[in-house]
């Protein structure tokens, strides 16, 4: 019997994710706290360190080649980058959730071990390169996420939104695992590998691409499979909202971008085709939808429904377009929460939990807050895909790579839909700069530290990524070059 | 090969068809004669005072969770314990990790009052 070669230092920031969610319910065993707020502000301040840890020590390893730990799971440069934003995000609302989360909860430990649980998770499942671990890393983030959706107890909505994702998600589960049973069946070997160097095709395979296809879009919230998603995104926390909308996305782009490259007998011609297909009802179903929403989340959750339709358009182009979904992905991890961050900012607090914010909450926001405004308003026009911001350029690397693999049309269905989309961020653009403020606009009258420096980093990343776009798109490049 | 299996599958068919004939005779020939008593579900003959459909206490389904979850926990450590002479060492320290992480979300759910019934 061999034991498996467990090579555990390209694995430090996971480990540092795990050990500091252990650490939290050791600590909140351990102490005595005065307030919500004191126990929030401690677990913020170690999840949030522990998360720039975490970031610093997969920076330092970009660039040192490929490590493979126990044959289940490789340390290349795409998954060190994938950390990097899953980090990201993580990061960002973390911040965000350092005053937010204390409103309703005294639960903080449990958040935010749930949390980090859910970020190595994802870091896990980009890196995976044998079925099981992917599927166990799925699951290791998916059921952080349904708590994380249901965790505040005293709103029914985020109840709602917690069970639909659940028994859904759950549902979709058991389609992803059928597929990889039949991967199974038909190479007789669970790595990714070996399944490409078996693969001669055959109709078991294709089945199994089929329904593991449906367990990722329903993580990605592909149109048809994206029932949960507006109802989940609305009544989480919007902490968690901000994280689940890019984190999810940027892991499961990531994994089934490996699984794709790992099934050369099923040929583009044939999954591109099936992608393409969910990209555009996506994007269209998405935007159209957002159109009507009151709900400033829930016209987010569905405009995050739509970034994901265009992200598969990258899809399509194969390995070709992998740092331009990249790219979008970072984008995307900035602007959206950002969005959100500002979204938290307009709920009007009730004893038990801030209410949802409609889109008239915003009214006036220019007049009496101008600097929040003006970050809202970029984080708008970067989501409509306004140049010089980052959100033009992810579109721009991403249709293009679309294109020059030979989906012209693809692309252009994605460039009317952006056009679309204008519509509803620019209303809150009009809204908060033209629109008189009357009752129903509101905004805090403090905006905790912790969430301003959320919305000033991520106003920073916009703007700076979008100017040194060409730089960071070659630099990204460079970490896919190796998967060519 | 597999012809030779073929009459196990003979017998499966006859063995289904039987059953079925029989509970449709039972079904044509039987007397029905039905009353209030004999309509009611049967509780060890008891008379039902109250719906079936009750709601429960939380408090079982976290019981039940916990149970299963550290039920499950020992069922790994079965196939552990048997190829330990193997494992050795790497054995014993993947083991330790593995029940580091419950014990503490243990005393965890303990601390947070999850075993207490009221």
């Amino acid at each position: 019997m061999t034991l498996p070669n467990l090579d555990l230092p390209p694995l430090l920031p996971e480990i540092i994710l795990i050990g500091m969610a252990l650490l939290l319910l050791v600590v909140d065993m351990a102490a005595r706290f005065r307030d919500a707020r004191a126990e929030g502000s401690l677990m913020a301040g170690l999840t949030f360190a522990s998360v720039l840890i975490a970031a610093g020590a997969t920076a330092a390893g970009i660039g040192g080649g490929d490590a493979s730990v126990a044959g289940v799971v490789l340390v290349d440069d795409l998954s060190r980058y994938l950390n990097l934003v899953v980090l990201l995000a993580a990061g960002l609302s973390v911040l965000l959730a350092w005053a937010y989360v204390p409103q309703f909860s005294r639960e903080s430990s449990s958040f935010y071990a749930l949390v980090l649980l859910a970020t190595a998770g994802m870091m896990f499942m980009g890196k995976s390169v044998e079925l099981i671990t992917l599927f166990v890393s799925l699951e290791i983030l998916s059921v952080s996420l349904y708590i994380l959706t249901g965790f505040n107890r005293h709103q029914l909505a985020s109840a709602e939104g917690a069970l639909k994702y659940f028994l859904l998600g759950a549902f979709s589960s058991g389609f992803f695992l059928y597929g990889l049973a039949l991967f199974y069946v038909q190479t007789g070997s669970t790595q990714l590998a070996e399944i490409a160097a078996q693969d001669s095709g055959g109709v078991l395979l294709l089945i199994g691409l089929g329904l593991l296809l449906v367990g990722f879009f329903f993580k990605l919230a592909g149109v048809p499979f994206h029932m949960w998603a507006p109802d989940a995104y609305q009544g989480a926390p919007t902490p968690v909202t901000g994280f689940m909308s890019v984190a999810t996305k940027a892991a499961a782009f990531i994994a089934l971008f490996r699984v794709l490259a790992a099934v050369p007998g099923v040929p583009v011609e044939v999954w591109g085709w099936a992608v393409a297909i969910v990209a555009v009802l996506t994007m269209t179903w998405g935007n159209f939808a957002a159109l009507r929403q009151k709900s400033l989340k829930r016209m987010l959750a569905y405009s995050s429904i739509a970034h994901a339709g265009y992200m598969m358009t990258g899809l399509v182009a194969g390995t070709d377009a992998l740092n331009a979904i990249l790219y979008y992905l970072f984008a995307y991890a900035f602007m959206n929460i950002g969005a959100f961050a500002v979204a938290a900012m307009l709920e009007r607090p009730t004893p038990n939990a801030p209410q949802d914010a409609t889109i008239d909450a915003a009214r006036g926001l220019f007049d009496r807050r101008p600097a929040l405004a003006t970050a809202m308003a970029i984080f708008m026009l970067s989501l409509t895909g306004i140049p010089p911001l980052v959100g033009f350029f992810g579109k721009l690397y991403v249709f293009g790579a679309a294109v020059s693999a030979g989906w012209a049309w693809l692309a252009v269905v994605g460039m009317l839909n952006s056009v679309v989309s204008a519509y509803y961020y620019l209303r809150v653009v009009v809204v908060m700069f033209m629109a008189p403020e009357d009752e129903t606009s509101y905004v805090r009258s403090r905006i905790p530290a912790g969430a301003g420096t959320a919305i000033a980093v991520a106003v920073t990343g916009v703007l700076l990524m979008g100017l040194l776009a060409t730089p960071v798109f070659v630099e990204l490049g460079r970490a896919v070059i190796a998967l060519r | 090969m597999a012809i030779d299996y073929l009459p196990i599958l003979i017998l499966i068919i006859v063995a289904f068809l039987f059953a079925a004939f029989i509970l449709g005779l039972t079904w044509v020939l039987g007397p029905k004669r039905p009353n209030k008593a004999k309509d009611e579900p049967i509780e060890s003959g008891m008379i039902p005072f109250t719906s079936p459909r009750q709601r429960f206490s939380v408090q079982y389904y976290m019981v039940a969770m916990m149970f299963i979850l550290f039920d499950v926990e020992v069922i790994f450590l079965y196939p552990w314990a048997v190829k330990m002479g193997q494992l050795k060492w790497f054995g014993i320290a993947e083991m330790a990790v593995f029940l580091l992480i419950l014990v503490i979300g243990f005393f965890f759910v303990w601390k947070k009052g999850a075993f207490e019934w009221d």
